[in-house]
């Protein structure tokens, strides 16, 4: 493999990864932007964690596990419970670690 | 004046602690990535140096795939662009928040923006307080997570074992339900959040997979704003 032309790959990553992360805080701050598309971008943080959380949840080993051997998904009740209850980050998160990591020592 | 300094550096330990979810999934990925790189061919040099310029974990595993099948540095490129255009949309959710910040400012946090940081920005940005201090804290320590877990992948690609202990591969999946959680203010984003999801999983399984989480925001979104317009009627 030829390091140089990597190297040169790489950089080119770097730019298209760069721009359409910067181009809309650059340019869309300062404008007010039309009330439709406010509404539609209000609904984007959620979309992203969704589309994230589910299949991290749900696939394993390319098909989705609904089966109660799916230990991440399981675990996912409580952790949401959790969540649910008491409105906090860490809690939830720790709830849903210490599940799994006592899972796992225990079998 | 040791008073600033002293709530700047509580700033900091406070931003610390509560972006830990992202170095608990960043370190253990970026480990994975590094033994990758390195077993697929790359450098030690241009492996690291990826996660300092590029510093986007799905589009860095593709490229290492991509490189792997001797693919052209224009298609490796393009590929990278179509994974990470999903950054195009939290960018945009994100910029109203930056009225009052200078271009250099704007510049700087922009490069920082994955899909984990965008998520807790996009938690903490609406409450007042929140501080740049916090703000640039979250974005450096998630890339400086980022390296050291490649370094370590790096350093240990010679003697890999299985690399699951605790719960660390679940620590990204628990911040994104809690974060989940908080953010669920209705019954029309609960009802976003689920088609959402959907979405993604069966892209997912479709064979979509550089372009499953974009199509599931653009698809779900238009949905949330349907519903409301069809609510109101």
């Amino acid at each position: 493999m030829d390091q140089e032309i990597i190297f040169y790959t790489m950089l080119g990553m770097a730019v298209v990864t760069y721009i359409p992360r910067l181009l809309p805080i650059m340019f869309l701050a300062s404008r007010s932007l039309p009330n439709y598309l406010i509404r539609w971008l209000s609904y984007v943080p959620i979309s992203v964690l969704s589309a994230m959380l589910l299949p991290e949840l749900l696939i394993k080993q390319d098909a989705v596990d609904f089966s109660l051997s799916n230990i991440f998904l399981l675990t996912a009740v409580p952790t949401l419970l959790v969540g649910w209850l008491t409105k906090s980050l860490y809690l939830t998160v720790l709830t849903g670690m210490f599940i799994i990591a006592a899972y796992r020592y225990f079998y | 004046m040791p008073a600033l300094k002293t709530t700047k550096l509580s700033l900091i330990s406070k931003a610390m602690i509560y972006t830990m979810p992202i170095y608990l999934g960043y370190v253990p990925i970026g480990f994975a990535y590094g033994v990758l790189a390195l077993k697929t061919g790359l450098s030690p040099v241009n492996t690291i140096l990826m996660s300092i310029i590029v510093f986007a974990g799905s589009a860095q595993f593709v490229a290492v795939g991509l490189f792997a099948l001797g693919l052209t540095p224009v298609s490796v490129i393009m590929t990278t662009f179509i994974v990470n255009l999903r950054h195009l949309l939290m960018s945009a959710s994100l910029s109203v928040f930056f009225k009052n910040w200078n271009n250099i400012q704007k510049a700087l946090f922009s490069f920082h923006l994955t899909d984990e940081t965008f998520v807790l920005h996009s938690v903490k940005f609406p409450k007042r307080n929140y501080s740049k201090t916090e703000i640039f804290t979250t974005n450096i320590s998630t890339q400086i997570s980022w390296i050291f877990g490649t370094v370590l992948g790096v350093l240990a690609s010679e003697l890999i074992t299985d690399i699951k202990p605790f719960a660390l591969d679940y620590a990204l999946a628990t911040m994104f339900m809690g974060l989940l959680i908080i953010q669920l203010k209705n019954y029309i984003q609960l009802f976003v959040a689920i088609i959402s999801g959907t979405l993604a999983v069966w892209f997912l399984l479709a064979g979509l997979d550089k372009w499953n989480v974009i199509l599931a925001i653009i698809i779900s979104a238009t949905i949330g704003v349907l519903v409301e317009e069809w609510i109101k009627k």
